[in-house]
């Protein structure tokens, strides 16, 4: 994990409704950082005693700093698309004060010295930066990395996201491996060989529009199989990635009931659009996995309410305008999203579809914080590290894609009216974003 | 930025009477009668893909308006050196071109073609989606025909998925009510293709496609986007493969047509194609004057 500076100061929050699900919190509170961690949350102006600084919460919600468990921050290898620098600076407008960032670079992170690099403060980190490092060498679904040095050198989970692992075999030693070392495999489900040369989701959409279609059966195949070895392998730790289908939905659901170590995430364009969405071949409607079915939007509205899901993670993948403005069959799979999660999640989910928002709290909060162990983080319990969002979820505005703090451009969602907005990002203490 | 005016991009958004005006106005065209309707004009054919028929057929079209037409083909052109689609249309458009036809492998590409560059674009056929000229053209030899769409039922045998003919035919008739029935094994006409428009039906039996119908429609196996799908072509030819026995099953006065190219022994046998019923070559001759008011259309002068 790379951090910003220490921080020697204290900052007072105080006014602001506190939301920390994972110390059942929902109440005005203050909330006192002191030297980069949680040194004391009471009932409105208890809290004795001077502080550096103060901030008005009044009016806002404030809850522990948001996690992303999937991002693509391009470094090393595609700093064109996005930087660490960048990419954080996106993380931290977006109100994620912890950003998980994918092996898949040029070269891939499958070694101790690249998980260093990731760390170095010459990256210009803004928010904390968690290496997952890949879990194949170079991600070529052949021979495992060296768990056990990764696991020590910090990074937090092994993936080949992008190229699933289809071998069983290779499977199969990544969960017992990673089972032994409590270390999560992340696994990115899509049966690659029944995928190739397609660009959406299979049905009446992409038949019209002469595109091939990946098929449900595609993820929902990799997500059984996955789950079957991790049900039968003791203490093995699978987190299915961006969850899109209603199928794979009912084998997470299976594992779960019957207390497997599974956790999975879904992403906010998979609970917001579908295939028919898309217009005029617009490659900004492009992902993988591709936008599906009302019927698997549906299922996953259900699955955010009731608790199966476990995280919302964005799946920022950010690209260069030349890589996008092409043949959509040609244009690069991926959106970027830290920047419009938070509200895509108030707009849809709390205002159209009334989940609490303490729930959507959860969603970017304890839920991921918990599928990769992220101690001290996640709640902001007294001790906690003092990474905090401050957010209005009643704030409608307009998202400007041109005004991203990312390199990239690439969204479906410019010029789209949301509500709930950040207003601070805290960091160690210290504000990284406010608006 | 929107296409510009005079753009045919699909027929699943060409209005109705938009469709009659273009098939009316191709009636009046003729390439031995040259109009210079276009004259001076500039027309950019853009092929990133083989064409024998689509290509003389708009290149003849536009000379015959009075225009001038530049090929460009992706082998022998900066396309073959890694130009970007985009980078190929800014450069159209700056040697002046006033229209673009292009033909493309993939699906959408004149869509990106003509929300970047305000030069009308004319969809020559991208990928598995549409081929609007040749749906136009096959209505045209249809109306010639049989008069009038009214009861007909169109029967489309053969490689329906790999098809972009039969989803701008699908669309085009079923916007005047003509019934179509997609028939061929479900590898290549997947059950969902009757989501395509209202009054499109499968069936996996060629006996039921032909008893009733009016125009029968033959597509070729298309081997370079078959991707890997395995078919059994001796199991085919034995099931849905026209001979004169099967188009017995139609009615009496029905047509035979095909896009083209036809692959004789398989999808038809030589005494279907070179039969009376047989229109094979009249669609490609249509196909002329059908374009020549896809042009006019383009510049404005469909009048």
């Amino acid at each position: 994990m790379t951090s910003a500076a220490k921080n020697r100061s204290s900052l007072l929050i105080k006014g602001g409704h506190l939301i920390d699900p994972a110390a059942r919190i929902d109440a005005p509170m203050d909330v006192l950082l002191k030297d980069g961690r949680v040194a004391e949350v009471s009932a409105p102006n208890k809290i004795k005693g001077g502080s550096d600084e103060k901030f008005d919460a009044r009016g806002f919600i404030v809850a522990p700093g948001f996690i992303d468990l999937h991002v693509h921050l391009r470094e090393p290898g595609q700093s064109h698309k996005e930087t660490i620098a960048t990419g954080t600076a996106a993380a931290a407008a977006g109100g994620f004060t912890s950003v998980c960032t994918m092996p898949n670079t040029i070269p891939v992170v499958d070694s101790v010295e690249w998980v260093d690099w990731l760390r170095q403060p010459e990256r210009g980190a803004v928010v904390n930066v968690f290496a997952i490092a890949a879990a194949t060498r170079a991600s070529k679904g052949a021979t495992l990395t060296d768990f056990r040095a990764l696991h020590a050198a910090g990074a937090i989970a092994v993936t080949d996201d992008g190229k699933p692992i289809l071998d069983d075999s290779i499977m199969r030693e990544a969960l017992v491996l990673g089972g032994e070392l409590n270390f999560p495999v992340v696994q990115h489900a899509e049966d690659t060989r029944m995928t190739e040369g397609c660009s959406m989701n299979a049905g009446a959409r992409s038949f019209r529009l002469g595109l091939r279609g990946m098929t449900a059966a595609a993820e929902a195949t990799i997500v059984e199989r996955d789950v079957q070895l991790a049900m039968h392998i003791p203490n093995a730790r699978l987190h299915v990635a961006h969850l899109s289908t209603a199928d794979a939905l009912k084998s997470v659901r299976r594992a779960k009931r019957a207390k497997a170590r599974v956790t999975m995430e879904v992403t906010p364009h998979h609970f917001t659009l579908t295939d028919e969405d898309m217009r005029d071949y617009d490659s900004n409607y492009k992902m993988n996995p591709p936008l599906r079915s009302a019927s698997d939007l549906e299922a996953i509205l259900v699955a955010l309410a009731d608790g199966t899901v476990d995280a919302i993670a964005t799946d920022h993948a950010p690209h260069a305008s030349h890589e996008k403005d092409m043949e959509f069959e040609r244009a690069a799979f991926g959106i970027t999203g830290l920047e419009t999660a938070l509200a895509l999640a108030i707009t849809k989910l709390h205002r159209e579809k009334h989940i609490p928002v303490s729930r959507i709290v959860e969603l970017f909060t304890a839920g991921p914080a918990r599928c990769f162990d992220l101690r001290g983080r996640g709640s902001l319990a007294r001790g906690s590290v003092a990474d905090v969002t401050v957010f209005d979820p009643k704030k409608k505005w307009t998202f400007d894609a041109a005004k991203s703090h990312s390199k990239s451009k690439n969204t479906p969602f410019d010029g789209w009216q949301l509500t709930g907005k950040v207003v601070a990002t805290i960091v160690g203490g210290k504000i990284v974003y406010s608006s | 930025m929107n296409p510009a005016r005079g753009s045919l991009l699909s027929i699943e958004h060409l209005e109705a009477a938009e469709i009659l005006r273009l098939l009316k106005f191709a009636r009046r065209m003729n390439p031995d009668k040259p109009r210079p309707l276009l004259k001076g004009k500039r027309v950019l054919l853009l092929f990133y893909e083989a064409s024998t028929r689509t290509r003389s057929s708009f290149e003849i079209a536009a000379k015959s308006l009075g225009a001038y037409t530049v090929l460009i083909q992706a082998i022998g052109s900066s396309i073959e050196k890694g130009e970007s689609l985009l980078d190929t249309g800014y450069t159209a458009r700056a040697v002046g071109a006033d229209i673009i036809v292009i033909r493309h492998p993939n699906a959408g590409a004149p869509y990106i073609m003509a929300q970047h560059i305000d030069v009308p674009v004319i969809n020559a056929g991208d990928g598995l989606h549409e081929h609007p000229s040749q749906a136009l053209l096959d209505a045209y030899t249809i109306l010639r025909n049989k008069k009038t769409f009214k009861g007909l039922q169109v029967a489309i045998v053969g490689d329906i998925f790999h098809s972009r003919v039969v989803r701008s035919a699908s669309h085009l008739l079923s916007k005047f009510g003509v019934k179509v029935i997609l028939c061929g094994p479900p590898e290549l006409v997947p059950d969902i293709a009757t989501t395509l428009a209202p009054g499109v039906r499968v069936t996996r039996y060629v006996e039921d496609a032909l008893r009733g119908t009016d125009v029968v429609m033959l597509l070729r196996m298309q081997k370079e986007r078959l991707a890997g799908l395995k078919i059994d072509l001796p199991e085919y030819i034995a099931r849905y493969q026209m001979t004169p026995a099967r188009l017995k099953m139609a009615k009496k006065d029905a047509i035979v047509m095909h896009p083209g190219p036809i692959i004789r022994g398989l999808e038809l046998t030589s005494e279907v194609a070179d039969g009376a019923q047989a229109r094979i070559l009249e669609e490609v001759r249509n196909g002329v004057p059908m374009r020549m008011a896809i042009l006019a259309r383009a510049m404005g002068k469909m009048r």
